[in-house]
């Protein structure tokens, strides 16, 4: 039997497909036909929406405002440059005279970066405190079955219901002139008190649930508790604890915005909430543009756990996403 | 007989919502050092619970087990045990998964040097060296079980429990890896214990066959001995009616169990008066 070929040039287009470029130029054009859907959707309903603020920003009007939010940046760095510059100079005449650092407004750009340090605190003192603890409750159903009420009546609890017990005791204990912000505190425990429970539950789950074949292993060749947890145990619940990880992550990023409204942290929340407050034609449009940022923030944070899960996961078998 | 394990009047049951069951009674036996004993028996009469009590996996509620002369109710790895699904850690290269037994085992005995020699060693007897840096997914079944041999080999045991090894292998694999355990055990002269359904996988390797009875309640009910000239190669011994007849006992036992089905003695907390036995009823063939 032999079989010919219709179109010589077809089994090309065939093999581009099937390589990895090819993948990646398909995704790439169905992401960009979504977002582009999105946005007239979005240009459509804008045309259409009137609030007391002005009209409802479209993606014309918060393109503009995040180039303005750019400029903006850009005028106080090379105010700050000045600032420092005219000190300097002081300094060379007069040796005794006072130095002051620069005070001037937070950036958005700066509070992009205040807010990715909060978070990542927040997220570091949430997996501190989940991973050993959830190890600790995994191992023992008898201490899985005195934590889960309290886990399960402590994880719905919404963060802004935190916030004002989580102020109280840090202006209680911490001085309001230390190395950190107040807020800045406040916003990091409220973080990590609201993302510690997924990373919990999965730890817990994780390592409550390694295969009976494994145990056996273990007990076979009577491996201690600590070589048990450290050789068996841990790498078994690995996954899981990714996965934990991972889940707390996006809901840390979230809380934090949160938080930040709250407790005035210098970050995205405390921009969005003065722009709300301040009330100006713009406002919308910033806020539109600080929502886009926000979004895009999460989506890499997300990525990046993704690429770690992918490189420490021992288990070929399950395909990460 | 020199009583290298022992088992004595061995017996085990699980409470359940309707009582106890009763699933091992009265299971006494004796072996002597480097006997290759197989555990024959229908599916559920309770092979893998006496394995799994021998190794310490399980506590038995009556009778125990006794090696040279002690006590033994843990697990441990001089019963190193070879798990019917491999049991090999995901996580881990074929060397390290025989390593970690090795380290447990032997840490204040060898250095590192012979430590890493004697793995080797041990892969080589299963013919896995070359698969030394992989891991278990990257291997397929019969060299993952093989690797648990390896395993249970490299901790020295005493004796060696083996559950179904062969059970999820291929007809080939299976006859290469019989051979394996044959010259293993005629090379290192230890003991081992095989729970195996296949008939011919039994009466090729052991030098005695304990043929249970059916659950519940199960015991010993027949032990044949094999009385074959080692090394049994399977292709000679096919002709050989010794062989055959051997073949033909366990088989009759096995399918004549079946008709004749014995009143099981009555324990004061289980109501039943008969077996449930819903096997077809088979003529015995000849």
């Amino acid at each position: 039997m032999i079989i010919q070929l219709k179109n010589p040039a077809q089994p090309k287009l065939a093999e581009l497909r099937q390589t990895k470029l090819g993948e990646m130029l398909r995704q790439g054009s169905l992401t960009l036909t979504g977002l582009a859907i999105f946005v007239l959707c979005w240009a459509a309903l804008a045309a259409n929406l009137q609030t007391s603020l002005g009209q409802f920003p479209g993606p014309t009007a918060v393109a503009s405002q995040f180039k303005a939010l750019v400029a903006e940046h850009q005028a106080e760095q090379s105010r700050e440059q000045a600032f420092y510059q005219r000190q300097q100079e002081r300094l060379e005449k007069n040796p005794n005279a006072v130095s002051r650092p620069y005070s001037g407004r937070p950036t958005f750009f700066s509070q992009i970066q205040t807010s990715l340090r909060t978070v990542l605190t927040g997220f570091l003192l949430a997996s501190l405190v989940a991973i050993p603890t959830g190890i600790l409750i995994g191992l023992s159903p008898l201490s899985y079955s005195a934590a889960n009420p309290l886990i399960q009546l402590l994880k719905p609890v919404s963060p802004l219901a935190w916030l004002p017990l989580i102020t109280i005791v840090v202006s209680a204990s911490y001085p309001a002139d230390g190395f950190f912000s107040r807020s800045y505190l406040v916003s990091a425990l409220t973080v990590a008190l609201c993302s510690l429970w997924p990373t919990l539950i999965n730890t817990i789950v994780g390592v409550s649930q390694v295969p009976t074949d494994l145990q056996n292993v273990s007990k076979v060749l009577r491996l201690n508790w600590f070589r048990h947890v450290r050789a068996i145990v841990l790498p078994s619940a690995v996954p899981m604890i990714f996965t934990g990880l991972r889940l707390s992550l996006g809901i840390a990023w979230m809380v934090l915005i949160a938080a930040e409204m709250l407790a005035q942290n210098p970050g995205l929340g405390k921009f969005v909430w003065d722009e709300f407050q301040n009330g100006s034609s713009d406002s919308l449009a910033r806020i539109c543009a600080a929502v886009g940022v926000i979004g895009l923030i999460g989506l890499l944070l997300d990525r990046l756990m993704l690429a770690l899960q992918k490189a420490i996961s021992w288990d070929k078998s399950v395909q990460l996403r | 007989m020199q009583k290298h394990l022992e088992l004595s009047q061995v017996g085990i049951s699980f409470p359940t919502p309707k009582g106890p069951f009763v699933a091992l009674q009265n299971v006494n036996l004796s072996i002597a050092k480097g006997e290759i004993i197989s555990l024959i028996g229908h599916s559920g009469c309770g092979k893998s619970t006496v394995l799994n009590i021998i190794a310490g996996l399980l506590k038995a509620t009556e009778g125990g087990v006794i090696l040279n002369h002690k006590e033994v109710n843990e697990p441990g790895p001089e019963r190193a045990v070879v798990f019917q699904h491999h049991s090999l850690l995901p996580w881990l290269s074929v060397y390290e998964n025989v390593a970690l037994a090795v380290r447990q085992v032997f840490s204040g005995k060898m250095n590192k040097a012979q430590m890493q020699e004697w793995i080797e060693h041990n892969l080589a007897l299963v013919q896995m060296s070359h698969a030394r840096d992989k891991k278990p997914a990257e291997i397929s079944g019969g060299m993952k079980q093989r690797v648990g041999i390896a395993r249970a080999l490299a901790m020295q045991p005493q004796v060696l429990l083996m559950d179904e090894p062969f059970g999820a292998l291929d007809a080939l694999t299976r006859a290469h890896l019989q051979d394996s355990v044959q010259q293993i055990q005629a090379e290192l002269g230890n003991t081992v214990i095989l729970i195996t359904h296949d008939v011919d996988e039994a009466v090729l390797l052991s030098d005695r066959i304990v043929m249970m009875t059916n659950g519940p309640a199960a015991t010993v009910g027949e032990v044949l001995s094999i009385d074959l000239p080692r090394p049994r190669d399977r292709l000679a011994l096919a002709d050989c009616p010794k062989y055959n007849h051997y073949r033909h006992q366990v088989l009759s036992f096995l399918y004549e169990k079946q008709r004749k089905v014995e009143p099981l003695p009555v324990t004061p907390a289980k109501n039943m008066q008969e077996t449930t036995d819903v096997r077809p009823q088979t003529e015995a063939r000849a």
